[in-house]
């Protein structure tokens, strides 16, 4: 983090006009994020040793029960798996397939600004509307991938509808469908920056494309490799919108139903808002873990 | 200098394998985001007779824009238009206004402790927003505020990322001009507005369009907030859509009619100002 240089002039005098104009300027905002972001994540953690039932005003202390539930409950290792399936598939895929197509874009195409519009377009249409459009282009019976399926000879089309494992898929697809060009994007920024002559030195010098690639471009792009898995990772793992328009969490009860979806539910669906915001509270831990390890690995890289 | 040339001419084959390689991408990626859109706008515009039929019909037989006035009275969808224009409005002028004021007194204030308030600020964007939903949804409701546009809004209005992206580029101003402005006794209104701001316009409208369209997509929050159609965005009304066009097996063509009516806003915007969004994601990202 660049420490802010001093942008004020140091011998002025009257510092109480600066200090009641900054408490005016950023105050309201630190005041908001402070209800609505920091305060409920301390009432989330309180909440997740109560009973509460989200239409009642009384919530009773029970303890631990709630993680002893949690750790005990089968359902709970299934939404666990499923959340890393679909997380570390949407980071991975994304990240690598952006990468690639960056590399393979970043040099002068005839029509390439269409192509960058067009992997990008996604990124910005609701995750409601994808899911419902996306919904049908799965259909088991009409929808656009078993046609396609079927012209190409395949005859045991999955049924992405019932099949647990084809519906994770299903989900799962649809999210880099809509986020590939996150990546892409900012890997082509990215790609600008990298300094062409340390390339081509190493390509004097005879290295394999292999070599160039992985000890002299991606050394280079770290920082953004960086960045990316943090934010990719962060908002993977907070889909909701396109879980509950196309699946639910279901088939089978929780066949899709990662630890975000089964927050709401088990808040909103079960009235058990204590039982929520315990798993609420357990993914808050472990995605501020898997943070920590990234910094960590990210750190010692640059040593 | 012997291995120069057929060094060179090796370089300039795989150069052109590459440029080749990389059309085959572009073709690949603009089939593969193409043709779903494509799928979903023609069978909003199919007969069911042409939807529900093996193999697919990619061209209709007979044409039904019906489809789209199906859509739009079966649900009150221009309400849900309207909705989403007033929580979208609202918001993002609120976080506009929040977030340059915030970077300003960031960057130009003296105050003890800026940088922890800095850091407070930003550690908001590392708290996923279904981990404050709980509570925030009983907060709301204790007001009473649930199925009113304050009770969607005002929890919308914090921001983090645009004061991280306004403050950056705060930062990036020349000094001598910011203090000959002040030399001149300009106070802070005039130097935001006369001095800092025209220097700004390009990471202005970088946040705005990040803002707007994180604000007009957002679904969690107002689906939880609202139960009635009165206050219900887009993205939650067309769950409703197709809630109701699902007895038994989905009225697919006014769903998708609905579908395309909810993206063509975004997409429009989208394609308009789509440099200026692009510019907002990586600064963050590649000037590290």
């Amino acid at each position: 983090m660049r420490k802010s240089p001093e942008r004020v002039l140091p011998g002025r005098s009257r510092p109480w006009q600066d200090y009641a104009l900054f408490v005016v300027l950023v105050v309201p905002n630190l005041a908001l994020l402070t209800v609505f972001v920091y305060r409920p994540l301390a009432d989330n953690i309180r909440l997740s040793f109560t009973d509460w039932n989200i239409a009642d005003p009384v919530a009773n202390s029970v303890g631990f029960d709630n993680y002893i539930e949690w750790w005990q409950r089968d359902d709970s290792w299934k939404v666990v798996g499923n959340t890393v399936i679909f997380t570390v598939a949407a980071v991975v895929v994304s990240m690598a397939l952006g990468l690639a197509l960056a590399m393979l874009l970043d040099r002068k195409l005839f029509g390439r600004n269409v192509v960058r519009s067009a992997i990008f377009a996604p990124f910005v249409i609701s995750g409601a509307a994808i899911g419902v459009a996306f919904q049908f282009i799965f259909d088991p019976s009409f929808g656009l991938v078993q046609d396609v399926l079927h012209r190409l000879g395949v005859d045991n089309v999955p049924d992405f509808y019932q099949d647990p494992e084809w519906a994770l898929f299903m989900v799962t697809l649809t999210y880099i469908w809509k986020n590939l060009g996150y990546a892409f994007v900012i890997y082509l920024a990215a790609l600008q920056g990298v300094r062409a002559e340390l390339l081509e030195a190493a390509e004097m010098d005879g290295a394999s494309s292999w070599t160039r690639f992985t000890r002299v471009l991606l050394p280079q792009l770290r920082p953004t490799t960086f960045f990316l898995s943090i934010t990719v990772l962060l908002n993977s793992l907070q889909v909701f919108d396109i879980i509950n328009v196309m699946t639910r969490g279901g088939p089978l009860g929780n066949g899709t139903t990662t630890m975000v979806f089964q927050v709401y539910e088990e808040s909103f669906r079960n009235f058990r808002a204590g039982y929520g915001a315990t798993v609420a509270t357990i993914m808050f831990v472990v995605l501020l873990v898997v943070t920590l390890i990234q910094v960590r690995v990210m750190d010692r890289g640059e040593r | 200098m012997k291995h120069v040339g057929p060094q060179t001419l090796s370089y300039r084959r795989r150069e052109r394998a590459v440029t080749a390689l990389g059309y085959v991408a572009m073709v690949c990626v603009l089939i593969i985001v193409g043709v779903p859109l494509f799928w979903i706008l023609i069978t909003s515009l199919k007969d069911r007779s042409d939807i529900y039929t093996q193999p697919a019909v990619y061209w209709p037989h007979s044409w039904r824009p019906e489809n789209y006035s199906h859509a739009t009275t079966t649900v009150p969808f221009w309400t849900f238009l309207r909705n989403s224009l007033i929580v979208t409005g609202v918001v993002s002028v609120v976080k506009f206004a929040l977030g340059v004021f915030s970077a300003y007194g960031l960057v130009f204030l003296r105050f003890p402790g800026k940088n922890i308030v800095f850091l407070v600020i930003i550690a908001a964007l590392m708290v996923p927003n279904q981990i404050t939903v709980i509570s925030n949804y009983a907060f709301i409701a204790q007001l009473g505020w649930r199925n009113t546009f304050q009770g969607i809004i005002v929890p919308l209005f914090g921001v983090a990322f645009g004061t991280f992206l306004m403050r950056n580029h705060f930062l990036s101003l020349p000094a001598e001009v910011i203090e000959a402005a002040r030399m001149d006794g300009a106070n802070w209104w005039r130097l935001l507005t006369r001095v800092v701001l025209p220097m700004s316009g390009p990471t202005m409208v970088a946040f705005a369009v990040v803002t707007l369209v994180t604000e007009w997509n957002e679904y969690l929050w107002p689906f939880l907030m609202a139960d009635s159609a009165d206050v219900a965005t887009l993205p939650v009304g067309l769950t409703l859509l197709q809630n109701t066009e699902n007895p038994s097996v989905t009225n697919w063509g006014p769903v998708m009619a609905g579908t395309v009516l909810t993206m063509l806003p975004i997409l429009i915007v989208f394609l308009a100002l789509q440099r200026h969004m692009i510019k907002g994601l990586t600064s963050g990202a590649v000037k590290g």
